[in-house]
């Protein structure tokens, strides 16, 4: 099974990456770009039947920092194996 | 007996070295060198040391990948049995996504790589790093990262405040840090995370521009500390 893991700073938690892109778009001449938000897509090749509750493990010990950082998981096809 | 202090190396480490220098020239004991891959520490240790650097290159997000080194779990165990815990700069990082310390750091607010020495300010003098402070007093360190905006909920920073958990702030802007915050203590005091480097400033012969000594005077109280318990 495949699993994607989309990792986003939390809502109020500064994105310096995010302001430096909104700015570059700007330079850009892009008009009405009103924020920026730059987050990660981690995608999981798992062996099928891998539990939800294993998945957010691994999400809350080490693909998110959950400090900062919201995730949410999605499977999104079939194994590569 | 002789202060022993262990420096764990992680792939990617840069000022590991600094580290065990500025210990050996403090308490003149050599450092122990530790390598993030083995399971366990020396025994009777009386700090660790966790360096500067870029560990993993920063993958994912610094000190994410060194927090899940084996040699954290060791490091964890022993900050549990009141081993005194040093964390500068990816240290600190480190400290943080261990889950030792509270908050995370961020990228800077400015976006850019911060290198240079800072006035700080000496908020706690009750931790065995910062006794020898004056409360308030205001010392120059300097520091070289480009995550080091520390960034904890409200709730977490009112209590890092109340609990006099905050050892240093930035007298100056540096980074973006929620309230100025450059270190905090773990709260029984014995773990500190630090963004600014105390081994780059231990020469008392050199010129402030070269880091002064202020940083020399952490390792001092450190070794104080042992000397008294």
């Amino acid at each position: 099974m495949q699993v994607r893991v989309l990792v986003r700073l939390k809502p109020g938690v500064l994105d310096p990456q995010g302001r430096a892109v909104h700015h570059a778009l700007e330079g850009m001449g892009f008009a009405g770009v009103a924020d920026v938000r730059v987050g990660r897509l981690i995608e999981l090749d798992l062996a099928d039947g891998t539990d939800e509750s294993a998945i957010r493990q691994m999400c809350e010990k080490l693909l998110a920092n959950t400090v900062i950082e919201s995730f949410t998981i999605e499977a999104f096809g079939e194994s590569a194996q | 007996m002789a202060f022993r202090a262990a420096v764990i190396t992680f792939p990617g480490s840069n000022c590991d070295r600094d580290m065990a220098s500025a210990l050996e020239a403090v308490s003149g004991t050599a450092a122990i060198r530790v390598w993030h891959a083995d399971a366990d520490l020396p025994e009777r240790l009386d700090l660790i040391a966790l360096p500067g650097g870029f560990s993993y290159g920063d993958y994912l997000r610094s000190g994410a990948m060194a927090a899940t080194s084996p040699i954290m779990r060791a490091v964890i165990a022993a900050a549990e049995r009141g081993v005194p815990v040093l964390g500068v700069c990816n240290g600190f990082q480190v400290l943080t996504e261990a889950r030792l310390l509270p908050g995370a750091l961020l990228r800077n607010a400015g976006q850019r790589f911060v290198c240079r020495t800072v006035a700080l300010k000496v908020e706690n003098t009750a931790s065995p790093f910062t006794a020898g402070y004056a409360p308030g007093e205001a010392i120059r360190i300097p520091v070289a990262h480009h995550d080091g905006n520390y960034y904890a909920d409200a709730e977490t920073l009112d209590m890092l405040e109340g609990e006099g958990r905050v050892a240093f702030r930035y007298l100056e802007g540096c980074n973006g840090s929620a309230r100025d915050i450059a270190g905090v203590l773990s709260a029984n005091g014995r773990v500190l995370g630090m963004m600014p480097h105390p081994e780059r400033a231990i020469e008392p012969a050199a010129h402030a521009s070269l880091g002064g000594a202020d940083g020399r005077r952490l390792f001092e109280n450190i070794l104080a500390s042992f000397a008294a318990a």
